[in-house]
C-alpha cells in the first residue's frame, strides 16, 4: 500500500470523515487517494481558512480537525491557523505536502521547513521519512493532539512517502514514554481546596477555557450551586457556566463585565478551573495576586505557578477533579445558604452595574444590537467571533446561555478567524444554526470563505458589525495615541450585501433593531448563508475597559 | 543562582533543536549546553546549566517535562553530582622558560600538555567550572590565544536511575 493511501486508512479509522484543504504539487497523491476514499472535502480558497475551520471543527466537535495543504507557502500559509489553535488549546491535526526526502535541504521549488517554523506553536511534529511509519504517526498524532492539554499537531509527509508503498500495520494502540497527559487529581489537594473555600469569606470560582474543553459544566455548576459561590470566567470560559444563572457574573478581564472585575477584586479566595492567568484576564500578576489565595486546577503541570502564586494546585483532568470534588461536597453534606453578606454584595453590585452602566446612545449601539441577535437564536445556537470591538461586545453584551457554545480566538487574537472556524462548526454540528459574530475588518481576512459556505452546503450567518474602521485600533488611537488616527479608515468597501450575493449567499443590510430581528429570522429560516450588514456606530467604544499594564481595579467605566 | 539540569530525551533528530528553542522562546538562559548518546542508543543525555531564579528554574523543570521528547528531567544538586567540563587553552610562549612554567602549572591543575611549539603551547583540562577559572587566570598573564570549553556534563552520585 502506499504511503498516501495508508493516510487514509488511517484517518478513517481515527473516524475523520471531513478534511479541509487545498491540493498543490506536493500533497497531489495525498488528493488521489482522498479522491478514492469516503471522506469528505471542502476546498478552501486559502489554506489558513483550512486550518480556522479544522479548528473550529476541532472545538465544537472535541475531537481534532483535519486540515491539507502543500508544501513551502500552502504551508506557511495555515501557520497562523497552528498558531491559534495552540494558543488555545484547540485539537487540531495539519498534514501537509513536503517536498521529495532527496530534494529536502536543496531549497527546491516551494520547499519551507515547515517542521522548523511551527516547532514553537504545535503540541507535536512529525515527518515521516518512510511509507511504512505513517500508521503510527497518525495514531500518535491524535493521540497526542486529543489528549490532555490538546492542541495542533502537524504531520509533514515528502512526497515520495507518500507515493512509495510499503507493508503496512495499523497500531490499535500507541504508548508514547515521555507523554503522560493524565495524572489522577490527588484528593488531598482537593481536600485542601475544599476547607479552603470553606473557610473564606469572599470566594469566587474562576472558570476558564479548561471547563469547556473538558466539557465540565454540570460538575461546576454542582460545586457553585453547593457552595453558593459566585461565578466569573476568563474570556475564552466565557459559556463555560450559563451566563443566565443567579450565581454567574461574566468574563473578568481587559472588556470584562464591569461586576465581575469588582467581585474578582474584593475575592479572597479563587478557585481558578482550567485557566491560565492570562494578562487579558488578570491584569498585572502582582496585583492580581495581592491579598488573594488562590486555589488553581488545570490539566497542565506548566501553568501552575507560571503567571500567578497558588496556595493549592490539583493537576489532572479538570471533570475528574471537579468531580471528585462535588461528590466530596455531597458526602460532607455541604449545602451552603445563599443568605450571607458576600452574595448580598455580590447581587448588589450586579444590580448597580445592570442599572447604572452606560450604555452608548446610538439607536444601533453595540448592547441593542447583540441583545437583539441572542433573543433571536435559540439557546443551543453556537456562535464565533472575529477579533476586534465586536469581539468584545460580543463577551459584554452576548449571554452564553447554553454551556460551551461561544468560541473565539482568544489568545492569540487571530482576525479572520471567526467566519472560517464557524463553517468548521457547522460541518460539526449541522443541526443547529452557527453565528460569527464579525466586525467587518476580521471578517475581511477570511471573507472568500462564502464560497465555501455556500457551495459546500455549510450556511453560517455572519453578523457583522460594520463600522467602517478598524475599530478596537481606532480606540486605543482615541484613547492613547491623542486622537491620532491612522491607518484604520476601510471606508464603506466592499459593499458587503453586494459582496455575499456574488458569493451566491444572501446579503442583508440592517439600520434598526427591527430589521435586525427580521435578518436574523430571514437567515434562520433560508437556510442558505447570509451576511447580516449593520452599519453601527464608528464613535463607540468598548466599555468598562481595564487599560493595558493596569490592574482589574483600575477598570475604567463609561462616562 | 547557577543551576544544573539533567534531561534525558529520545536520541532522535531535532531534538536538541526543540530543547534549545524552548529556552529561546520563553526566555530562558542557557550557560552550557552538553549532549551526548547513552549507554542505551535510544537515549541521549543533555546536561543544560542555567542562571534562574527559582520560580523561573521552576518553570524550565516544567516546560521540559511537558516536552513530548523529554523523558526525565531533573535538577541535580552539586553536592550529590560529579560535574565536569573539558577545556582546551592555547596559550602563548614569548620565551622559552614559559613553556616549563606552564608544564608545570599544568601537573598541579592535572592537565594535560599538548602541541608544544615554540610560539603556544595547548593545555587540555578537565575540571569543575571553578577550578578551570582558577587555572585560567593563572595562565592568563602568558597570553591566551584560543579557548574552547565543552559545557558541563554531570551525573549524579550512587545508583543511578537509569530509564
Amino acid at each position: 500500500m502506499s504511503g498516501a493511501r495508508s493516510l487514509m486508512v488511517a484517518l478513517e479509522k481515527e473516524g475523520a470523515n471531513i478534511v479541509f484543504g487545498l491540493p498543490g504539487g506536493a500533497n497531489l497523491p495525498i488528493y488521489d487517494e482522498l479522491y478514492k476514499s469516503n471522506i469528505r472535502h471542502i476546498l478552501v480558497r486559502h489554506e489558513q481558512s483550512a486550518s480556522h475551520m479544522a479548528d473550529g471543527f476541532g472545538r465544537v466537535s472535541r475531537r481534532p480537525g483535519v486540515c491539507f495543504a502543500t508544501s513551502g507557502p500552502g504551508a506557511t500559509n495555515i501557520v497562523t491557523g497552528i498558531a491559534t489553535a495552540q494558543a488555545d488549546s484547540a485539537p487540531m491535526i495539519a498534514i501537509t505536502g513536503q517536498v521529495p526526502t532527496k530534494m529536502i535541504g536543496r531549497d527546491a521549488f516551494q520547499e519551507s521547513d515547515i517542521i522548523g517554523i511551527t516547532n514553537p506553536i504545535v503540541k507535536y511534529a512529525f515527518q515521516p521519512m518512510t511509507p511504512s511509519e505513517i500508521p503510527e504517526v497518525v495514531k500518535k498524532a491524535f493521540y497526542i493532539s486529543a489528549t490532555g492539554r490538546p492542541g495542533p499537531v502537524l504531520i509533514d509527509i515528502p512526497k515520495d512517502v507518500q507515493q512509495n508503498e510499503a507493508e503496512m500495520t495499523f497500531p490499535t494502540e500507541v504508548k508514547i514514554r515521555g507523554y503522560h497527559p493524565w495524572v489522577d487529581p490527588d484528593i488531598g489537594k482537593i481536600e485542601q481546596a475544599i476547607d479552603m473555600l470553606l473557610s473564606s469569606e469572599r470566594p469566587v470560582i474562576l472558570a476558564g477555557g479548561g471547563v469547556i474543553i473538558s466539557g465540565a459544566f454540570a460538575e461546576l455548576q454542582s460545586i457553585a450551586e453547593l457552595l453558593m459561590i459566585p461565578v466569573v470566567t476568563t474570556f475564552k470560559g466565557k459559556g463555560a457556566f450559563p451566563e443566565n444563572h443567579p450565581l454567574s457574573l461574566g468574563p473578568i478581564g481587559m472588556h470584562g463585565h464591569a461586576e465581575a472585575n469588582k467581585i474578582m477584586v474584593e475575592a479572597d479566595c479563587v478557585l481558578a478551573c482550567g485557566s491560565r492567568f492570562s494578562d487579558r484576564s488578570v491584569g498585572t500578576f502582582e496585583e492580581f495576586e495581592k491579598n488573594l489565595k488562590i486555589i488553581h486546577m488545570d490539566v497542565d503541570p506548566a501553568e501552575i505557578g507560571k503567571n500567578q502564586t497558588t496556595q493549592v494546585a490539583v493537576v489532572g483532568d479538570l471533570k475528574a477533579s471537579l468531580r471528585i470534588m462535588a461528590k466530596m461536597l455531597i458526602q460532607k453534606a455541604v449545602k451552603k445558604s445563599g443568605e450571607n453578606p458576600w452574595l448580598k454584595r455580590v447581587n448588589e453590585t450586579r444590580e448597580y452595574f445592570r442599572q447604572n452602566l452606560k450604555l452608548h446612545p446610538h439607536p444601533l449601539g453595540a448592547a441593542k444590537v447583540l441583545r437583539k441577535l441572542r433573543e433571536m437564536l435559540p439557546a443551543q445556537s453556537i456562535v464565533t467571533t472575529e477579533v476586534g470591538q465586536h469581539q468584545m461586545w460580543a463577551s459584554l453584551f452576548f449571554d452564553v446561555i447554553h454551556p460551551g457554545t461561544f468560541f473565539s480566538s482568544t489568545g492569540l487574537g487571530t482576525m479572520g478567524w471567526g467566519f472560517p472556524a464557524a463553517i468548521g462548526a457547522k460541518a460539526a454540528k449541522p443541526e443547529v444554526p452557527v453565528v460569527d459574530i464579525a466586525g467587518e475588518g476580521s471578517f475581511n481576512m477570511t471573507e472568500n470563505s462564502l464560497a465555501v459556505s455556500v457551495l459546500d452546503d455549510l450556511p453560517v450567518i455572519v453578523f457583522l458589525l460594520n463600522n467602517f474602521s478598524l475599530g478596537m485600533v481606532a480606540q486605543w488611537q482615541r484613547t492613547f495615541y491623542d486622537r491620532h488616527m491612522i491607518g484604520i479608515d476601510l471606508k464603506n468597501c466592499p459593499d458587503y450585501v453586494k459582496l455575499a450575493e456574488s458569493y451566491g449567499a444572501q446579503g442583508i443590510r440592517a439600520e434598526s433593531i427591527d430589521e435586525i430581528g427580521k435578518a436574523v429570522q430571514t437567515a434562520l429560516k433560508s437556510n442558505i448563508a447570509t451576511v447580516i450588514d449593520i452599519p453601527i456606530d464608528p464613535q463607540e467604544d468598548v466599555l468598562p475597559f481595564v487599560a493595558p499594564g493596569t490592574s482589574l481595579k483600575d477598570m475604567i467605566l463609561p462616562s | 543562582m547557577w543551576s544544573i539540569i539533567s534531561v534525558l530525551v529520545e536520541n532522535k533528530p531535532g531534538v536538541l533543536f526543540k530543547v534549545t528553542h524552548l529556552f529561546r522562546s520563553r526566555n530562558y538562559n542557557i550557560d552550557s549546553i552538553s549532549v551526548g548518546v547513552t549507554e542505551n542508543p535510544e537515549f541521549s543525555r543533555m546536561t543544560i546549566t542555567t542562571s534562574a531564579d527559582e520560580k523561573q528554574l521552576n518553570q524550565i523543570i516544567k516546560q521540559l517535562d511537558k516536552m513530548i521528547d523529554t523523558v526525565e528531567v531533573k535538577q541535580l544538586d552539586e553536592k550529590k553530582s560529579i560535574y565536569r567540563e573539558l577545556v582546551l587553552m592555547k596559550i602563548k610562549i614569548t620565551k622559552p622558560s614559559d613553556i616549563m612554567e606552564i608544564t608545570d602549572l599544568a601537573n598541579a591543575f592535572k592537565c594535560n600538555v599538548h602541541d608544544v611549539r615554540k610560539s603556544s603551547i595547548i593545555v587540555e583540562i578537565t575540571a569543575t567550572p571553578d577550578r578551570i577559572n582558577a587555572f585560567e587566570d593563572l595562565v592568563r598573564g602568558y597570553g591566551i590565544l584560543e579557548i574552547t570549553r565543552t559545557g558541563i556534563c554531570a551525573l549524579e552520585r550512587g545508583v543511578g536511575s537509569e530509564s
